[in-house]
């Protein structure tokens, strides 16, 4: 089996590992790195489950090869709340009952945690289409739409807060 | 009961792991040594097996093994759950196939190697030489004689006919004055968890125990039928559940996988996991809701129903699997739904075909059985001339009725309703939709040459089957409150939900209560959770439970105390005397005072632990109405669901947030499976459905642009202490119907006929070509 050596970041951390050049990212995050709460829900790059941020863009970690992100800054939902505080994403998913099963919530998280990025302040619609990029089969999506909305408006003020200018 | 806790809208226990990447999902676990198996399934619908050579899958590097049928010995055929039937004995699946496949994914061979990878390289080594046998596809097909027999042994493709109902429905019928008869399809379609099934068994030889992780929802039943199957003492086999992605019915029964990766594991004496992949998946584990029904029913001149007759085909599949023939024959049971009907027949003709075998997906029998009376009904308002809704009026079945005999049966039990005003929450939805206004703006629009539609769903549900269901509440030694319960979780929020009635019983808060469940090895008896059954059986269950510790903690603190149990109140984590919290003790200091060797007085056993059987020997009803409004774009066929409106009574909400929640995720399944989902076979017996881009879970696109939910409390069940009925499946129930009739509404104009599901572009488009030529051939 061909194998390379990869160097890599994930949420922070620097990692080298050799691996087989035909592991997709997904598997070797969560079976090389342990890093368990990334999911596989089609393996065919529709459901989103395994959604990770790469170098800033949201990804299907089922799509993409390992030795494909070799260089790469990754974020999983394993790094996103700070510690012991939860990104107010999560906090507004658990607020507004924005899961059931959990199984879709880790990509959801990832893909919103990077739209908000780009979109700080999106209208219901935006929010909704950017929702259809993924699967969820337990709650109907109402719920994490109304969770999107609440951590608009908590990240709207918290950067309000930080920010001189309060824009 | 104080009831603080009970009804209010607490934040899930559960959520904080699976929001942090901290949830244990099956494909998580890892154990050292472990390997990694892949079942090799048939490519054909129906073929002679002539050999199977695995010496090239054998040989390849890494490969642990390669098992075919008759490696398996005289294992036995995995049997059925839910009403065993012996005639069909010879129908029931074998883990692995012996001499003949019967559908495309059947299983054929078990390749066990080092990782996944190398496995699936594997099992594309395995030759199989199969000669194919005619093939059928289709129930109606299949009763016809002459058509191929899928299973020799029966000789024909009949496995069950079962007739009900009351009264003369027949001479009824032929005595209305009024009579409408339809034929109406439900499609095959099913569950499709995000998190597709799995298991992890290990095996330890030093002290023969066997531990299979993964099966989740009725854990201690599937322990008994794989203890049978492996001839092996049912105490040295564990069942442990882990968060799992979704249940719906299909995960969790016992599945030819649940037999081989626990027996690959005792043979190999190494740790097997299995992780289906999401084709595998829409193969292999089971589909539901095919069925066609051929109804007619009778009124009088005012509307009001004096008979309703029914001939269901029912689609098996290739076996009959563990559920049996549960959904056919709850669809006759509950077929006459809200409605007040004094004459009654279905026969229900369940059938073998070449397709993947069937099951139960939420609702099952009553999604697909209230398409079909809620269609008819609203033809009989067409023929009529009424409004749908005022049909409707006329012939719900009165609170002063119940409990209501509805003179059908389910498992040879009578179906009685328990309690209920289905008026009220029709009134309720209706209200909701703001009806009356609806229907002028549906005349505005159909003005400007739109195609609106507003559709009626009512229906009663089924939830609460029993017999019974265990729990346990102790006290543990640090004061915490821990609740066994023989339930499963499948990610609705029972860790949430059971917490907070322990909570009012015992006077703590929910977060200081934890909720174990899926243990075989913790907990000695669980029936599981399936049917919207958890809150009702279970949920009654940890009442009695901790009601009987509530006051095992009093005796022992009023033996401490010197005072009368009467005069003691639980709060806080604290016992202490009515009016005086500062005296007392701690629930801490109470565990210890009553663990094994303190001193007692005599017919006091030592331990702070309760536990108890809650008995169910009824199920109980809950109900409601959806209204869909609707905007079909005859062009292209595509629905837009504009404005939806759920009225569902369950007795009371242990928490109404996490009721909503379900209520919303049954609507989206039931929209899916009337607008998008569907499992195509084409006539050689292959499923073409079998990536996400081929079957169509609904997006957030997809859903209404506006969802109204009311979850009332207006009927509480006479049957149970909590007055709980069922919540889990109510917003599927009526979404299939209130999306035809809406549909039907909207294309009523253009003389379209909506027979059945699914409403998809294509199969829109296609009826209104249909009415144009049939309008154009009348010219």
């Amino acid at each position: 089996m061909t194998e390379r050596t990869i160097r890599l970041s994930v949420n922070g951390r620097e990692y080298e590992r050799r691996v087989a050049v035909r592991w997709t990212l997904a598997d070797f995050l969560r079976d090389e790195l342990g890093l368990t709460g990334t999911h596989l829900g089609c393996e065919h790059g529709v459901c989103g489950a395994c959604t990770v941020v790469m170098n800033g863009a949201a990804v299907r970690s089922c799509l993409l090869l390992a030795v494909q992100a070799q260089g790469a800054e990754i974020r999983t939902v394993e790094g996103l709340a700070d510690g012991d505080t939860l990104h107010p994403l999560q906090e507004a998913f658990w607020e507004h009952h924005g899961l059931q099963c959990g199984f879709c919530t880790p990509g959801i998280l990832m893909s919103f945690a990077c739209f908000l990025e780009e979109h700080p302040a999106p209208s219901d619609a935006e929010i909704r289409e950017a929702l259809a990029g993924n699967l969820c089969r337990c709650t109907g999506y109402v719920n994490i739409e109304r969770a999107v909305r609440a951590a608009v408006t908590k990240l709207a003020g918290g950067r309000a807060g930080a920010g001189p200018t309060g824009a | 009961m104080a009831g603080r806790w009970v009804g209010a809208r607490l934040r899930r226990k559960e959520d904080q792991r699976l929001l942090t990447g901290s949830g244990r999902f099956l494909a998580d676990l890892r154990l050292p040594g472990m390997l990694s198996a892949v079942i090799v399934r048939s490519p054909h619908a129906h073929a002679r097996i002539v050999a199977i050579n695995a010496a090239r899958a054998r040989a390849e590097r890494g490969v642990a093994a390669v098992f075919i049928g008759p490696d398996l010995g005289a294992v036995g055929r995995i049997p059925m759950r839910m009403s065993p039937r012996a005639e069909v004995v010879e129908c029931l699946q074998r883990p692995l196939a012996l001499g003949r496949v019967r559908y495309v994914g059947d299983p054929v061979a078990v390749v066990v190697a080092e990782d996944r990878y190398r496995a699936e390289d594997a099992a594309e080594l395995v030759e199989m030489d199969l000669e194919p046998l005619p093939v059928v596809t289709e129930a109606r097909q299949a009763l016809e004689p002459g058509a191929p027999v899928v299973h020799e042994s029966l000789g024909r493709n009949l496995a069950e006919r079962l007739v009900m109902g009351c009264g003369e429905p027949e001479r009824a019928l032929r005595e209305a004055p009024v009579r409408v008869r339809d034929r109406f399809k439900v499609h095959r379609h099913t569950g499709v968890p995000l998190e597709t099934r799995g298991l992890l068994a290990q095996f330890e030889p030093g002290t023969s125990a066997l531990t299979v992780w993964g099966p989740t929802k009725v854990p201690h039943f599937n322990r008994g039928v794989l203890s049978d199957l492996l001839g092996w003492p049912e105490h040295l086999v564990r069942f442990v559940e882990t968060d799992v992605g979704g249940g719906f019915g299909i995960r969790g029964e016992f599945y030819p996988e649940d037999f081989l990766v626990p027996w690959a594991a005792m043979r190999l004496r190494r740790p097997v996991q299995w992780v289906e992949d999401r084709r595998e998946h829409l193969l292999a584990a089971n589909h539901s809701r095919e069925q066609l029904h051929e109804i007619e029913i009778g009124a009088d001149r005012d509307g009001r129903i004096v008979a309703l007759v029914d001939r269901i085909y029912a689609d098996m599949g290739a076996y009959i699997r563990t559920h049996g023939f549960v959904v056919p024959d709850r669809t006759a049971a509950m077929l006459p739904g809200p409605y007040r009907i004094p004459n009654y027949g279905a026969e229900v003709l369940c059938a073998f075909t070449n397709k993947t075998p069937c099951g139960t997906y939420r609702s099952p029998g009553r999604y697909e059985g209230t398409v079909v009376r809620e269609r008819i009904v609203d033809r009989l308002a067409g023929e009529l001339g009424l409004d749908p809704a005022e049909v409707r009026r006329r012939n719900f079945v009165s609170p002063a009725d119940m409990p209501y005999d509805v003179g059908a049966t389910a498992d040879y039990d009578p179906v009685v309703y328990d309690s209920g005003d289905f008026r009220g929450a029709f009134d309720a939805a209706l209200e909701a939709a703001d009806y009356e206004s609806l229907r002028n703006r549906q005349a505005e629009a159909r003005r400007e040459g739109r195609s609106v539609g507003i559709g009626i769903g009512c229906f009663v549900e089924k939830s609460g089957t029993g017999p019974w269901e265990h729990a346990r509440v102790e006290i543990d030694g640090s004061g915490r409150v821990v609740v066994f319960t023989g339930l499963a979780s499948l990610g609705q929020g029972l860790e949430t939900t059971l917490a907070q009635i322990c909570a009012d019983e015992l006077g703590v808060h929910p977060d200081d209560i934890t909720v174990v469940h899926g243990d075989t090895a913790r907990i000695p008896y669980g029936v599981g959770t399936f049917g919207s059954r958890g809150a009702v059986v279970g949920g009654n269950a940890v009442a009695q439970a901790a009601s009987a510790l509530r006051e095992r903690i009093k005796s022992f603190a009023a033996l401490r105390l010197e005072l009368s149990p009467e005069d003691l109140v639980l709060d806080a984590g604290r016992v202490h005397p009515r009016g005086v919290p500062d005296r007392g003790l701690t629930l801490r200091e109470l565990a210890r005072a009553a663990a094994p060797g303190q001193p007692l007085p005599p017919g006091l056993e030592p331990g702070l632990s309760a536990s108890a059987i809650f008995k169910a020997p009824m199920r109980v009803y809950p109900y409601g109405t959806h209204v869909a409004t609707v905007e079909v774009d005859p062009e292209t066929g595509r629905v837009t669901v504009m404005r939806y409106v759920i009225a569902y009574d369950i007795g009371r909400a242990i928490n109404p947030m996490i009721v909503e929640g379900q209520l919303a995720g049954g609507l989206a399944q039931g929209l899916g499976g009337a607008l998008l989902e569907e499992l195509v076979y084409d006539e050689g017996g292959q499923l073409l459905t079998t990536t996400f881009m081929d079957y169509l879970l609904p997006t957030a696109m997809e859903m209404p642009e506006a969802t109204v939910i009311h979850v009332l409390e207006k009927s509480p069940s006479p049957l149970n202490p909590l007055g709980i009925k069922g919540a889990g499946e109510g917003g599927c129930t009526g979404s299939g119907a209130a999306l035809a009739n809406a549909v039907a509404d909207a294309l009523a104009p253009l003389g379209v006929a909506v027979t059945g599901l699914p409403l998809t572009p294509a199969t829109i488009v296609a009826s209104i070509r249909a009415a144009a030529s049939r309008r154009e051939a009348r010219r």
